[in-house]
């Protein structure tokens, strides 16, 4: 379905994204086996997620919003965290570009919640944005569905 | 319908978002969609297509959620030597 050009590049950052989210996967590996408990091995889900987000923006780079959009926020999470804690929510105040038609606003609205970066970019930047991601992210899944069939092999 | 045209043309001069841009962009998108991009049916509006991205974003998301726990509980019973496998795997 797709030209061949198009798979090849897929595939390089498929191996980029695989290849830094695995070496993350096996650092956060104990070196022994050792019985976590339920809340253990959840934190440590949770970890593994964010090392996923973390690793599939950087195969794609600074070269698109959402990667780096993501970034920015992965990068800035904790302090984040920190700031929102002792601060209260709903201060944040955030650019918002409005030039959706009325039929679509409530779809878009959402979409541009689900899409990093989303919120501050117009429609089409959105669209093409919202393209690149759906592709990266189901990458991501792929990849992530195959590591955990070996494992479990 | 007529109004909304004439704004659009508008706006359009400043923003030179065109809505054949629009439309030629949700069709790309449509295309990245499991569920439409099965359907038979040529015509489908641009509110749906929307909806169904969300809907795939939102999916893709809860996946990569089910994986990550998924990828910690297996992480505890890998041993040492599957995991030099899949290191060596990486370093070709």
């Amino acid at each position: 379905m797709t030209p061949k050009g198009v798979t090849l590049k897929s595939n390089s950052r498929k191996m980029k994204f695989a290849r830094r989210f695995i070496c993350t996967l096996l650092q956060m590996r104990k070196p022994r086996p050792v019985s976590l408990s339920i809340e253990e091995v959840r934190a440590r889900g949770q970890r593994i997620k964010i090392a996923a987000y973390w690793s599939m923006a950087h195969a794609v780079g600074s070269r698109r919003a959402w990667s780096r959009a993501l970034l920015f926020k992965l990068r800035n999470r904790a302090r984040y965290q920190t700031i929102m804690r002792r601060r209260s929510p709903g201060l944040k105040t955030k650019r918002v570009i409005k030039n959706d038609t009325p039929g679509e606003l409530s779809q878009t609205k959402k979409l541009r919640q689900l899409v990093p970066g989303g919120k501050t970019m117009d429609m089409c930047n959105l669209l093409e944005e919202t393209a690149h991601y759906i592709t990266c992210l189901a990458t991501q899944v792929k990849v992530m569905q195959t590591l955990a069939d070996n494992f479990s092999k | 319908m007529s109004s909304r045209r004439s704004r659009s043309r508008q706006s359009g001069v400043n923003s030179r978002i065109t809505e054949d841009q629009i439309n030629d962009l949700v069709s790309k998108l449509q295309q990245l969609l499991p569920e439409i991009r099965e359907r038979r049916s040529d015509k489908v509006s641009a509110a749906k297509v929307l909806q169904e991205t969300c809907n795939y974003i939102r999916s893709l998301h809860r996946e990569v959620d089910d994986l990550s726990g998924r990828l910690s509980e297996l992480l505890a019973t890998t041993d040492t030597a599957q995991a030099a496998l899949i290191r060596s795997l990486l370093l070709q």
